[in-house]
């Protein structure tokens, strides 16, 4: 009896002072699904680059785990008049190497942001268009040719770098650590591509100073292997859980994780550009002229498609049923604009009505291995479609494949395909970013339309779209670009919303995320809970 | 000898010339890498400055020829994605593959031969039968799936290894070794066991086979007449004589193992070539893929005559000659 209580009493010491030892050590291991390709913040503007260097270097302007725009290297700014902005800059800033940030470094990062040789996705995307110019050490105007209020935003997708550490660097400078000297919440140690990449907090952070001394990040492609990595104890903390393993971690008692809706809309376009659409025939195999053409025929496809089934089965939960571009809490997001109702009586008296009594017969493209579940969900969608007498083939096949088929495989640079299934993220997160991608008319002189795979066109919708990309001012902008949704999807379909994706962050129990709509892992939203 | 390896050189360049061409054709097949590599929200103009700046708007007999004329002064190109040589990618990497394939090799070794020479000698043991099935289920069993088990059991729920990556490594001649410290060792062994199944079996059954044969031959009996100890026959007598057909085989499995850690490295995170080149094709990386088949097939090549010259000194009865002189 007393040498059980005393075997007790030593297992509850171990488990204390295990306890205490994991609370005091603040080291943190994490498994990344995708490595970045550089650590120069201004080399690929994607997210797995775009994460690391948020860890790193600090923006003007920072996006939170909302997106709400917050201030970063920059205190405040205003639009003095339609064409400029001016910035107030944050005093007192050191960079990791000790040197004072100043105006030179802001003047010199928009210099160099545009300009990095051979980037494979460039930052000019935010800086053209705008000049930029110093009023004094902490003050900087921005001015451009036509009212942009999208300026903030932009802002916050270019990274501050050193003048001082960074002027002629190349890109391979910032991989080796030499240049990648920031302001952010940790400092860079070293990387080595494919194994790792090494951080320590940066102590004299000028925001909330990091509670990790050193973070190490690894990564691991495979999701299965992530996942044995966590239960392993390899890792502290993972991204991406697949979501066959959600339920399994959720009933373990050492794993926490962390959920949250991201900016990610899933939808279908159609073709709305072709009489003769290469996919779309007539049951029996004869040519017809593209019905896609018709807005009731899109909103029949719409209304023959169950999104809770979807979400129910296909998402195992994990996902959030979708009536338009952006989620709910997004500036430009429609109050008025529920997910389509499930409805295969209302699409057939919708598509005799349009003259297709008898259905047609479709082929739905989409990738297999770019979104959560992608090939199932277009295996699910052509189920239901069949159900509402239109004879759907789901083919799917690997996004190195599709991408470039999807948006440009035909003649002439033209889409390949009739019914194809994508996602759209907001990186300014805001409404005009899927807009004025997916729905305003193809335009290559002024940029508009570039992700339109169905070539939706309607004067209406693009006057909205425009007109609110030079309205300074944001309720108008924002009353604009709810029209514009409510115009484009409620009214014409141009485009199907299917659902928003829903990520999953891992960590071992007493670690939390706090999730990012952006979809990004970063580091300084990792911590510890209890 | 010298014709014979000359000769070999020359078919050694007509191989990566004709598998270079092979590798641009597919992949241009297959796609082109700016959908994998830009950010969704750029514009059209945008997307047509990457094609450019990739030289992707070319025809494409006029991207190889810039290619080749590039290549024939030993530069293969910079990656898409990394912007760095492909060529110094793909050889950054070789130590760590290197490193696997040769301790997935000893492990063959070490375990595979006694096992299979005891298969041998006792071939109707209870033992030696569970030996030969299982090097059926080594033979069968997919590598991945295998890969995940062990970690599963190693380190999910034992906890006795890392489930990953490379650990510590040790710096000799500037070139990084993960087995000089025991942390490294400790992630080496997992992987090297996974990718050494395969071969473990492979070896299981040449030893056995090659003893079967041997231990019937004339001059064992005579050893064994003579009065000589049962360890000096095997392993003076027996050893030599079935060790040949072992090291033709390992050597020419040996480029198959380099070949066969693309699954290992990415079950296992291993930074080493498998892992570069499975991102690679995903991305449509072309400099990169062809920069790492180029190095596959010169050390294939390579492996290979040293798999002869080796040969040649094992069996003296073997001389390194063209058959058509």
């Amino acid at each position: 009896m007393k040498f059980k209580k005393m075997l007790q009493a030593t297992a509850i010491a171990a488990v204390a002072s295990f306890a205490m030892g994991t609370a005091f050590a603040a080291d943190l291991t994490v498994g990344l699904g995708s490595e970045p390709s550089s650590i120069d913040p201004h080399y690929h503007n994607l997210t797995p680059n775009n994460a690391m260097s948020a860890n790193i270097f600090n923006r003007l302007i920072e996006q939170d785990d909302k997106q709400n725009l917050l201030p970063g290297l920059a205190t405040e700014w205003k639009a003095i008049d339609d064409l400029t902005w001016e910035f107030k800059l944050r005093e007192g800033v050191k960079f990791h190497d000790g040197s004072p940030f100043t105006a030179d470094d802001v003047i010199f990062t928009w210099d160099r942001a545009p300009n990095v040789p051979n980037s494979p996705s460039s930052f000019a995307t935010f800086t053209k268009g705008k000049t930029m110019t110093k009023v004094d050490d902490y003050t900087i105007r921005i001015t451009t040719d036509k009212p942009y209020p999208l300026m903030p935003q932009d802002v916050s997708n270019v990274a501050i770098i050193s003048k001082k550490a960074a002027e002629n660097a190349t890109t391979a400078d910032f991989n080796s650590g030499k240049a990648a000297v920031g302001t952010g919440p940790f400092k860079f140690v070293k990387w080595t591509p494919g194994d790792v990449i090494e951080l320590v907090k940066n102590e004299d952070y000028w925001g909330n100073v990091p509670e990790w001394d050193k973070v190490t990040v690894k990564p691991i492609k495979s999701g299965p292997g992530r996942v044995a990595a966590l239960l392993a104890g390899d890792v502290d903390f993972i991204e991406n859980v697949p979501p066959t393993d959600i339920e399994r971690l959720t009933d373990n008692g050492d794993v926490q994780l962390s959920q949250g809706i991201s900016n990610r809309v899933i939808y279908l376009h159609m073709d709305q550009f072709r009489e003769d659409s290469p996919f779309v025939t007539a049951k029996d195999g004869s040519k017809i002229k593209n019905p896609l053409m018709d807005a009731r025929v899109r909103k029949a496809l719409s209304m023959a498609i169950s999104r809770d089934l979807i979400v129910e089965r296909v998402m195992e939960g994990v996902a959030v049923p979708a009536g338009q571009l952006l989620p709910e809490g997004f500036f430009g997001v429609s109050p008025n604009m529920a997910p389509e109702k499930y409805d295969p009586a209302g699409a057939k008296k919708l598509l005799a009505e349009a003259g297709y009594p008898d259905g047609f017969k479709i082929t739905l493209h989409g990738p297999n291995d770019r979104y959560i579940n992608d090939a199932k969900i277009a295996e699910a969608i052509a189920q239901m479609l069949s159900a509402a007498g239109i004879q759907a083939t789901p083919e799917t096949m690997p996004k190195s494949v599709y991408f470039k088929r999807a948006s440009r495989g035909a003649e002439g640079g033209l889409p390949e395909f009739s019914f194809v299934l994508v996602g759209w993220g907001s990186g300014t997160g805001e409404a005009s970013s899927p807009l004025r991608s997916l729905l305003h008319t193809y335009n290559k002189e002024k940029g508009f339309g570039s992700s339109n795979r169905g070539r939706f066109s309607d004067a209406e919708f693009d006057k909205l779209v425009e007109d609110a990309l030079t309205t300074v001012d944001n309720a108008k902008r924002e009353e604009m670009l709810i029209k514009a949704t409510e115009r484009g999807i409620g009214e014409m379909q141009g485009i199907i919303p299917l659902h928003y994706q829903v990520n999953t962050w891992a960590a071992r129990k007493g670690i939390a995320y706090t999730p990012r709509t952006d979809e990004r892992t970063q580091l300084e939203y990792i911590h510890s809970s209890k | 000898m010298s014709v014979f390896i000359i000769r070999r050189l020359m078919q050694a360049i007509l191989v990566v010339w004709i598998m270079s061409l092979l590798v641009y054709v597919g992949v241009h097949i297959v796609g082109d890498p700016v959908d994998m590599l830009i950010n969704p929200e750029a514009d059209q103009a945008e997307i047509a400055r990457v094609i450019r700046d990739l030289g992707l708007d070319r025809p494409l007999h006029e991207q190889y020829w810039y290619f080749l004329k590039n290549a024939l002064q030993g530069d293969l190109g910079n990656s898409f994605i990394f912007n760095e040589p492909a060529l110094k990618l793909v050889v950054q990497r070789i130590p760590a593959t290197f490193e696997l394939a040769l301790a997935a090799l000893g492990l063959a070794v070490v375990i595979g031969i006694p096992l299979g020479v005891y298969a041998g000698l006792k071939p109707d043991s209870k033992i030696s039968q569970t030996i030969m099935a299982s090097s059926i289920l080594g033979f069968s069993l997919p590598t991945f799936w295998v890969g995940l088990m062990l970690i599963m059991f190693f380190s999910v729920m034992m906890g006795w290894l890392p489930s990953f990556g490379r650990g510590d490594t040790e710096t000799i001649f500037g070139v990084e070794f993960s087995f000089l410290t025991w942390d490294g060792l400790t992630h080496l062994f997992l992987p090297a066991l996974n990718l050494s199944l395969f071969k473990l079996s492979l070896v299981i059954r040449l030893a056995r086979a090659g003893t079967r044969e041997v231990v019937h031959q004339e001059y064992i009996k005579f050893a064994r007449a003579k009065g000589l100890s049962q360890n000096r026959i095997i392993f003076v007598h027996l050893m030599k004589n079935i060790m040949i057909p072992v090291v033709t085989v390992l050597g020419l499995e040996f480029g198959g193992l380099i070949a066969f850690s693309v699954v290992t490295e990415t079950v296992f995170s291993w930074p080493g070539m498998g892992k570069l080149i499975i991102d690679a094709l995903h991305n449509l990386d072309r400099p990169l893929v062809v920069a790492y088949l180029m190095v596959i097939v010169v050390l294939f090549v390579f492996i290979n005559l040293v798999v002869d010259v080796l040969y040649s000194i094992l069996d003296p009865r073997v001389r390194l000659r063209d058959l058509k002189g």
